[in-house]
């Protein structure tokens, strides 16, 4: 016999672009999901996760890329043929019908017998909890109740993949609690495959068996919940999940790792000299006295937060926030120290800027209509200037309008300006990440191109800036 | 500093023509049903009205023509609104601008312009009277049934439609489980705009030379022949069953969790 499908759902390289702006709200999406696993969709909004979700459910089709469901491509299936239910972000209940015509709406469809709708709302209605409830009115339910029927309708068909998308949102905060755990106890006893989506962090490392991190319509990372907190394999998702300190490091010899001024002993075995990220969380520093620690600092803020204090320490050029249950006062001067299991090392992602200009007839460079200066002898092999002409090595002209030049920079050189007009290119600041002694941000210029530019001053999100880009710490390429 | 108006004050324009021109006339209407030549009491333009074969035929002739200019109306009305709402086409307000814009023009020159077109086609339009009656009060009043049919469409919460496709309806499912029972309330306010306007327009008739009389034409007769009593009483029939229509259309507007989709 075949080999039994051990995932229910595969997908294989889903792309959505939106046909009428362009916008790609997934890219390259792959993943396997097995049967009855609680995976999670966690990102901030416009991550691509409800379009992805949409997706799966058959209300939108990819782009390109396929979804497989048990093992058969049901990409271009209508919803209405996919065996997935769907519980709804503001539930969709039908208002004009009776709690019970709700739940049996699937099963009518289905055309199966009286009796039997009859004993499988009933037995569904028990599952959430809302007994005798059939004949009531939607609008007579709070939302814990819309929430609950909205679910029984999903179930009472059975379906392979129950979808959620952030189906506690409109909940206050003690229902959701509650919720997050009936629903973990209702998967863990139904055994359904559950795809849920949210951008509540907690709510995911709670519920899910897997949770897959996105931004910006790209994967971040696929783990479990330990995994994604323990081992974010990026700033951020280290950012994102749970709180964090994020610097910049280098790694020295035997598995040591400096950063934040001090030399930690870490786990990761990379190559001398590999410059990377280290996240460090807050419950996992060690405050000593200031002659103990491998690093010292000043405290600089304390705030009670119930369980424990949140404290802020200076150290050096680099500030440090540490949970601690003692309770220091602003002044106190501590030292720091970590545990190698403390201490997470990602590979420093390359944010180098980069983009291709044309040269123009005074061999100055234009990029989009502006203009940048630079020594094309220096960049064009072989060539030198005779007589203000670019010549090669036997004399001639080097015919420089089929010549592109890369210019690249790094995050730290670029500078933000108020006046969007000031640099190269303006964009808007789209994300923003602390890292210990400077803000990285993220910004989508007016091309619609993300660049990372470094400043040690907090900008506010969705800024409008202008870019300068200082010519001397340019670097330029020949592009073949 | 004191102030000279209070906001109840703003009503007082709005209480005189109440009492001018609705409360009093509608005295004046109730007095005259009720009495006879020699302003006395008498019910007889009651009985008037029960017993004369003419204004029962006429009362009859209006409803069937307002009930087909309606269902007209509604058949034309329903699928354009909803193709408007639920399309992805970027002009939508020019088109639906474009179904509402002869509203603009004034009814005697759009119903002059009609009238031309018709006997182009029709040769004579004494051929066919009703036919073109109704063709003329469906142009006139179809905008007002596109209108709130639109309005309650496009509120429609899309994720009702998906819930029903992922629960297994295809598109007729769909639309007969969900869509229409949600889209009631505007088809409510849509027959009510168009039934009750066109109970008693005669003007369109009238300039369609159809002369079978309806029941505004037959009030118009007896006011012209100075019978204020029996005009009277005609009028006041016709009220109390607009009355009673807007009732029962009413209610069910608001039964339907007021979704209702009046926009005019």
């Amino acid at each position: 016999m075949e080999e039994k499908v051990k995932n229910i759902i595969e997908l294989k390289n889903i792309c959505k672009v939106y046909d009428d702006n362009g916008f790609k709200a997934v890219d390259d999406f792959n993943l396997e999901v097995k049967r009855g696993e609680f995976v999670t969709f966690l990102g901030p909004s416009g991550c691509g996760k409800t379009t992805t979700l949409r997706m799966i459910a058959g209300f939108e089709m990819p782009s390109s890329g396929k979804i497989l469901l048990n093992g058969e491509d049901i990409s271009q299936l209508p919803a209405n043929k996919r065996p997935i239910n769907t519980v709804f972000q503001r539930y969709a209940l039908f208002p004009h019908m009776n709690i019970y015509d709700n739940i049996a709406f699937g099963l009518k469809l289905k055309k199966l017998s009286k009796d039997e709708i009859k004993k499988k709302v009933k037995r569904v209605l028990s599952i959430v909890d809302l007994e005798g409830f059939e004949n009531r009115k939607i609008s007579t339910l709070s939302g814990g109740q819309q929430q609950r029927i909205a679910i029984a309708r999903a179930l009472v068909n059975e379906p392979e993949i129950l979808m959620l998308d952030e189906p506690l949102g409109a909940l206050d905060l003690k229902m959701r609690k509650e919720m997050q755990l009936e629903l973990k106890n209702m998967h863990d006893r139904l055994g359904i495959t559950f795809i849920y989506v949210t951008h509540d962090q907690e709510e995911a490392l709670t519920m899910s068996d897997k949770i897959v991190v996105l931004s910006e319509g790209k994967i971040q990372q696929i783990g479990t919940p330990e995994d994604i907190y323990n081992e974010p394999q990026n700033a951020f998702v280290a950012d994102f999940i749970g709180e964090s300190n994020i610097f910049k490091g280098i790694m020295t010899k035997n598995m040591k790792v400096r950063f934040c001024g001090g030399e930690f002993a870490g786990m990761d075995d990379l190559p001398e000299g590999t410059l990377v990220d280290v996240v460090v969380r807050p419950e996992d520093v060690i405050i000593t006295k200031p002659e103990e620690g491998a690093i010292s600092g000043e405290v600089v803020s304390v705030i009670f937060k119930g369980m424990h204090y949140e404290i802020t320490i200076e150290s050096g050029k680099y500030e440090m926030v540490i949970r601690t249950t003692k309770c220091y006062k602003v002044g106190d001067k501590v030292g720091m120290q970590l545990e190698p299991d403390g201490i997470h090392v990602m590979m420093a992602e390359d944010h180098t800027t980069s983009f291709v200009t044309t040269v123009n007839s005074d061999y100055t460079l234009d990029f989009n209509g502006k203009v940048i200066n630079c020594n094309l002898a220096d960049i064009v092999p072989k060539s030198h200037m005779k007589d203000g002409n670019l010549v090669d090595e036997n004399g001639e002209t080097v015919d420089v309008s089929k010549i592109k030049v890369i210019v690249s920079l790094q995050p730290y050189d670029i500078k933000m300006s108020d006046e969007t007009d000031a640099g190269l290119v303006s964009g808007k600041i789209i994300d923003l990440i602390y890292k210990g002694d400077h803000y990285s941000y993220v910004i989508r210029d007016e091309y619609g191109h993300d660049l990372i530019v470094d400043d040690e001053y907090l900008w506010n999100m969705d800024d409008q800036v202008g870019l300068i880009m200082p010519e001397d710490k340019m670097k330029f390429q020949i592009k073949k | 500093m004191k102030n000279m108006f209070s906001r109840k004050q703003l009503g007082i324009p709005y209480g005189l023509f109440l009492v001018l021109f609705v409360a009093a006339p509608l005295l004046v209407l109730v007095y005259y049903a009720f009495t006879d030549g020699s302003g006395k009491f008498s019910i007889t333009n009651l009985l008037n009205f029960f017993t004369d074969p003419n204004t029962l035929g006429t009362l009859c002739y209006s409803f069937v023509l307002a009930i087909v200019t309606t269902l007209v109306c509604l058949l034309i009305a329903y699928p354009v609104a909803y193709i408007l709402a639920h399309s992805k086409i970027k002009r939508k307000a020019v088109i639906l601008l474009l179904f509402v814009m002869p509203m603009w023009i004034n009814f005697t020159l759009r119903i002059t312009a009609l009238k031309e077109i018709l006997s182009l086609i029709e040769g004579n339009l004494a051929f066919y009277p009703f036919l073109n009656t109704v063709i003329g009060m469906t142009y006139d009043f179809l905008p007002f049934m596109i209108l709130p049919l639109y309005t309650t469409l496009s509120k429609l919460d899309k994720s009702l439609i998906e819930a029903a496709a992922d629960l297994g309806a295809d598109n007729f499912q769909t639309f007969i489980k969900v869509i229409f029972p949600l889209s009631v309330p505007g088809i409510v306010s849509g027959v009510s705009m168009v039934f009750l306007p066109a109970m008693t327009n005669y003007v369109v008739l009238d300039m369609l030379y159809n002369s079978t009389y309806i029941m505004g034409s037959l009030i118009g007769s007896y006011f012209s022949a100075y019978d204020w009593h029996n005009g009277s009483m005609i009028a006041l029939i016709l009220l109390i069953i607009i009355c009673i229509v807007s009732l029962i259309s009413g209610d069910s507007d608001s039964e339907e969790s007021g979704r209702g989709g009046a926009l005019l």
